[in-house]
């Protein structure tokens, strides 16, 4: 099962709910198979995905999911132990987990060798982090959302990408519709 | 009432709720007063790229944020700032330390301090220089006009604005 597969399948859970979407394919493909005011597209800034989505969740009180990459959290890694020690309970941070930079030609990640998120998650003081195998990410997703506490979810998945176009609408449309569903 | 007392008045008189900070020495003093303000969520970052993602956050969140930082951000966040802060239209003052000015030990911090206001006027940042105290009457106009713009806006503070590099 690859990313666009896991984001299929759990679109019926994501539409309720405030998202933030990594840069590229993970936006693109959200955007092609169910595109939402509730979603917020990152055109640009790799690695920022978990800390505005924890941003957002800081803020207000509506369930908040970040859609990262784990080149992603890589790239940011500062962010977990940020995240760790300022608890939202509305905020989940969904690491779609395929061991490779996969918006940039699937070049392998540290993340598929040696090192593993999950720990690194634990290890920067995260409470309550669940790996989980791609078949199973709807199932865990619902129960953190129902759980009402801050979770970390790896799903692990296999590296690929399908043909998706890119996102043209304007940056600020975009910002606009999603601050407007955050106040509605 | 001191100048970090003041900046903190001006943020919470200006609904400025969240705050990211990265730390130096310079900014120890206004760092301690955000973080002992209870009008103020306080959230240190680990780099300052990170602190601009969770201001556009609470931003979008309801919130209005600021960052403070030292000047040498300005070298890690450019994408940032251009591709998040900038693209998307938010506002966001930024309150640096300008390190590597008059009065500073560290020669070090004067190779930045030489590109600073370049940089930022490359990337069309509003900058304002807090060079001697009283100049931080000016602040709450800035934070206002920041908020109307939805721009990121610098505030740049040397070692004179905050009496010296404590020596």
């Amino acid at each position: 099962m690859i990313r666009s597969e896991i984001l299929r399948n759990i679109a019926p859970i994501l539409r309720d709910e405030l998202v933030v979407c990594n840069i590229g394919l993970p936006s693109q493909e959200m955007h092609l198979i169910d595109d939402q005011p509730t979603n917020f597209y990152m055109l640009g800034t790799m690695g920022l995905s978990s800390s505005i989505g924890l941003g957002v969740a800081l803020a207000q009180d509506k369930t908040v999911i970040s859609i990262d990459g784990d080149g992603s959290v890589l790239t940011n890694f500062g962010t977990l132990p940020t995240i760790a020690n300022n608890v939202a309970n509305n905020y989940i941070l969904l690491i779609i987990d395929n061991g490779s930079y996969g918006s940039t030609g699937d070049q392998p990640t540290y993340a598929g060798q040696k090192t593993s998120l999950t720990a690194v998650a634990r290890a920067c003081g995260c409470e309550s982090v669940i790996e989980c195998k791609a078949e199973d990410t709807g199932k865990v997703l619902q129960a953190a959302i129902d759980s009402k506490k801050m979770t970390i979810i790896v799903a692990k998945c296999e590296s690929g990408n399908i043909k998706v176009p890119v996102i043209t609408k304007d940056p600020v449309v975009i910002r606009e519709r999603f601050m407007q569903a955050v106040k509605s | 009432m001191t100048i970090s007392e003041k900046i903190v008045a001006d943020l919470v008189a200006n609904n400025v709720q969240f705050v990211t900070t990265v730390p130096c020495k310079q900014l120890a003093g206004v760092i301690d007063a955000v973080d002992k303000s209870p009008d103020i969520y306080h959230i240190p970052s680990n780099k300052e790229d990170e602190g601009m993602g969770l201001c556009a956050g609470a931003y979008m969140g309801g919130k209005r944020p600021a960052i403070i930082m030292q000047n040498t951000a300005i070298g890690v966040t450019i994408n940032t700032l251009v591709t998040l802060t900038q693209y998307y239209r938010m506002p966001l003052p930024m309150l640096i330390s300008y390190r590597g000015e008059l009065r500073e030990p560290v020669a070090c911090q004067v190779e930045m301090a030489v590109h600073t206001k370049a940089l930022l006027n490359q990337l069309n940042i509003p900058t304002y220089h807090f060079h001697k105290e009283s100049d931080v009457d000016e602040f709450d106009e800035i934070l206002k006009y920041t908020f109307m713009c939805n721009k990121p806006v610098a505030i740049l503070t040397d070692a004179s604005f905050w009496g010296g590099y404590g020596e």
